[in-house]
């Protein structure tokens, strides 16, 4: 079996995130997104690709990046999920970088490698492996995600060969935020426009559905995160928070609930490294864990927030604690790279189970 | 006199032939109305009512609505409306009667419940924001919090310690406040949604006269409990086929077929029988209660009514992920009213997050059929027989 767990490097590893997340980043900040919306936090971004170089993760050595994989990326993923932090690490540094590199390409990928430049793949976040269609017309794309404050722009283009795959600089065409609820991971509307022609036909094509296939595995971590994050928060706050002259954890309704909560965020864990190390190692088993990890780790995410929420009562439903920033994620992930109904749907086939 | 329907319409004739809608104000014609003793025909005459069983409102409802007619915004004025009638009709006095109830009728006074305080919301009985007697005028001080409306309220039920040397049920009392009084600041707290529904109140010195005090000193809590019953069917109930969230969702299926898919389906009939399941039970719970005071049985109206709120709105968001990933507004405003079933899908997803806290929440309620309905036995309390000002905080 698949070997489940961190690696001594991996766990210094969490531990330079973690500590760059928690001096870059506050939930007060995070949270004046919403009011001032910028494509990411420049600190934090920065922290993350020039003191951390974890921006080139998935990018070999001999094309400017660290030659590490999916397994690595993953742990930085957990770390944003648990920070919310407003990076662009899965949209640019995993789904595009994995585009670019499944093409051979060197000069773009090299500088992602290294956090010069940002790229974004140009879909709506809703696309999943297997199941997206290259962009028709003019009209534009939307709901993208990491296309606001990109560099460049992936465009997969329909053509009569299927599919034509387009870099493009931001600068040449038109990318117009849009109100997110998720104003941590921003979206926006991008006009189609050619520019230089990567791929055609099935390179294209496998070149996207690599991206996807990435981003789907590695979202899952991000997931189990968060996820893990508002469990630690609740059982902090449940264990402080007196009502009825003893905190309100001691009461088995809640201790019950958390331990619940408990087991669902350890097997998404579980799942969610699963489907990190069938992708580095591209295992005949990758398609299934992926979507299993993708309809697991999603609603554990929202439920893990939607019980912060719920467990700080009238405190988790103000703006003031930072609780609502993980329950706009998590929803906003629950629905990115497939819905967990999308990907059940998808696994029955894999399993030989179909209606 | 024939039979009350009868009378009724006659009644209503003469209130629409007199006041007509199309051409009076909203708050012209419910003062009409409530003279007229149609405003909730169960209270006594005199206070908006002819004293006749409450099933009958809904005749009155149904003919106004026929003919145009206003009824009063319980968007803007939900608390007055269903929790702080029926208490001051059950426990205040005639004057308080007097006073208070038409002008909330017409919504002219819109009121906010100042019940909750950092320390105190599950556990009520320990609001620590206290008032003193001298002479007949009582003393305020202390703060309250999640105050929803205080900002355009100008009145409020309150309930204040007034007695630390007994155990803390005994010693609250239950006031009714005027939010114009100086004393009061109400600061906008901004909710997850981004607009502020709801505030901090911060009472210094505040006024009030003996005269609006409701229930005996000491009897707060029983008071309180009359108020949060009345909520709890207030926020629970629904009347018609498809009248909350899922209508909305339901609506939104039969006109956009892309949204459709077979898992999706069986979900969303799932909670349409669910949802009409709990509209059964609460008009069921309503002919049994049309004499009388809703018990705690109300509660699990509000719970059930909490949960699907919450499991439609998310199912909304999923079935239309491309629209699910964005929201209307985040601009910080203070709204002047409140609609759950309003704005876009992503405020109303957030927004029902709310339902299972305000008026209870949902663990609360569960506590409240576990032990007031089903009769088991109580949590060990470690604050029972204590003296208020000895219990761990
Ligand atoms: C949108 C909104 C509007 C509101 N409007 C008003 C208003 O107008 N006026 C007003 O006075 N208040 C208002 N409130 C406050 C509301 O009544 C309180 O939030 C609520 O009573 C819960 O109290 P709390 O927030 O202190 O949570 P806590 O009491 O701290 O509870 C935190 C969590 O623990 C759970 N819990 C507590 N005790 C137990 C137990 N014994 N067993 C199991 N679980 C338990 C709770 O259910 C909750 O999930 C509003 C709240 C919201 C969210």
């Amino acid at each position: 079996m698949t070997n489940l767990l961190y690696t001594d490097i991996e766990d210094a590893l969490r531990e330079s995130v973690r500590g760059a997340m928690e001096r870059h980043l506050d939930p007060h900040s995070t949270t004046g997104i919403y009011d001032e919306p910028k494509p990411w936090e420049a600190k934090a971004w920065q922290s993350l690709t020039e003191e951390l170089g974890v921006a080139g993760l998935l990018v070999p050595e001999d094309r400017g990046g660290v030659g590490a994989g999916p397994r690595e990326a993953a742990v930085v993923l957990e770390e944003i999920g648990r920070a919310v932090a407003p990076v662009p690490y899965l949209t640019s540094s995993v789904i595009a970088t994995q585009v670019l590199l499944e093409l051979g390409e060197s000069e773009h990928i090299a500088a992602l490698a290294a956090g010069e430049a940002t790229a974004a793949l140009v879909l709506p976040w809703s696309a999943r492996p297997g199941h997206w269609s290259p962009v028709q017309g003019t009209e534009p794309v939307k709901p993208v995600a990491g296309a606001v404050g990109a560099d460049l722009l992936l465009i997969p283009v329909a053509d009569a060969g299927g599919v034509q795959l387009h870099l493009v600089k931001a600068a040449e065409t038109t990318v117009e935020s849009l109100v997110s609820f998720d104003m941590t991971r921003p979206l926006a509307a991008v006009t189609p426009a050619s520019g230089e022609v990567l791929a055609t036909g099935d390179d294209a094509h496998r070149a996207v559905e690599a991206g996807l296939q990435a981003g789907a595995a590695l979202l899952a971590s991000e997931q189990y995160g968060l996820a893990r994050s508002c469990l630690e928060t609740t059982v902090d706050y449940v264990k402080n928070r007196i009502q009825f002259a003893r905190p309100i954890g001691s009461f088995q309704a809640i201790k019950h609930r958390l331990a619940d909560l408990y087991l669902e965020v350890t097997q998404a864990g579980a799942a969610a490294r699963y489907a990190a190390a069938t992708l580095a190692d591209d295992d005949a088993d990758k398609a299934v864990a992926i979507s299993v990890a993708q309809a697991y780790c999603s609603d554990v995410a929202v439920h893990a927030a939607e019980e912060a929420v719920q467990l700080h009562g009238g405190n988790g439903m103000t703006w003031e604690y930072p609780v609502h920033l993980y329950l706009k994620r998590a929803k906003s992930s629950q629905l990115a790279l497939g819905t967990p109904e999308k990907h059940r749907q998808d696994l029955g086939p894999l399993v030989n189970i179909t209606t | 006199m024939s039979d009350p329907k009868t009378m009724l319409r006659q009644r209503v004739d003469e209130l629409l032939a007199a006041y007509d809608p199309a051409t009076v104000s909203a708050t012209e014609f419910l003062g009409a109305r409530f003279d007229a003793g149609l405003a909730w025909v169960h209270f006594p005459e005199g206070h908006g009512g002819l004293g006749l069983p409450q099933e009958y409102n809904e005749d009155v409802a149904n003919w106004l609505a026929e003919a145009g007619a206003p009824e009063p915004d319980r968007s803007r004025n939900g608390i007055g409306l269903g929790m702080v009638a029926p208490t001051i009709m059950a426990i205040g006095t005639k004057e308080q009667q007097e006073k208070y109830l038409r002008p909330l009728y017409t919504c002219e006074e819109i009121w906010c419940q100042l019940f909750s305080e950092p320390g105190a919301g599950s556990d009520l009985a320990a609001v620590a924001t206290k008032a003193v007697l001298s002479g007949d005028t009582w003393t305020v001080d202390g703060q309250k919090v999640w105050t929803s409306g205080a900002h355009h309220a100008k009145r409020a039920i309150l309930v204040a310690r007034t007695d630390i040397e007994v155990p803390k049920h005994a010693g609250m009392t239950y006031f009714l406040v005027d939010m114009e009084d100086p004393g009061i600041e109400v600061r906008p707290l901004r909710q997850i949604t981004g607009e502020a529904e709801f505030n901090e109140v911060f009472l210094n010195g505040v006024k009030i006269p003996d005269a609006d005090r409701v229930g005996e000193t000491g009897e707060g809590w029983k008071v309180a409990t009359t108020t949060l019953n009345n909520e709890r069917v207030a926020i629970g109930s629904g009347a018609d086929r498809e009248a909350g969230h899922i209508g909305v969702l339901a609506e939104k299926w039969r006109k956009y077929p892309a949204i459709r898919s077979e898992a999706a389906y069986h979900e969303l009939m799932h909670w349409w029988i669910e949802a009409e399941v709990t509209r059964l039970t609460g008009e069921r719970l309503r002919q049994q209660l049309e004499v009388g005071q809703p018990g705690p049985e109300g509660s699990a109206m509000k719970l059930a009514f909490a949960t699907q709120a919450q499991a439609i709105t998310g199912l909304a968001i999923e079935l239309d992920p491309d629209h699910g990933l964005l929201y209307d507004d985040w601009t910080m405003h203070r709204p002047d009213s409140t609609d759950f079933l309003g704005r876009d899908v992503g405020f109303r997803y957030l927004r029902a997050k709310g339902n299972s806290l305000e008026g209870g929440s949902s663990e609360i309620l569960r506590n409240v059929v576990a032990e007031r309905v089903l009769g088991l036995p109580a949590e060990q309390r470690l604050d029972k027989g204590i003296p208020f000002k000895d219990v761990p905080r």
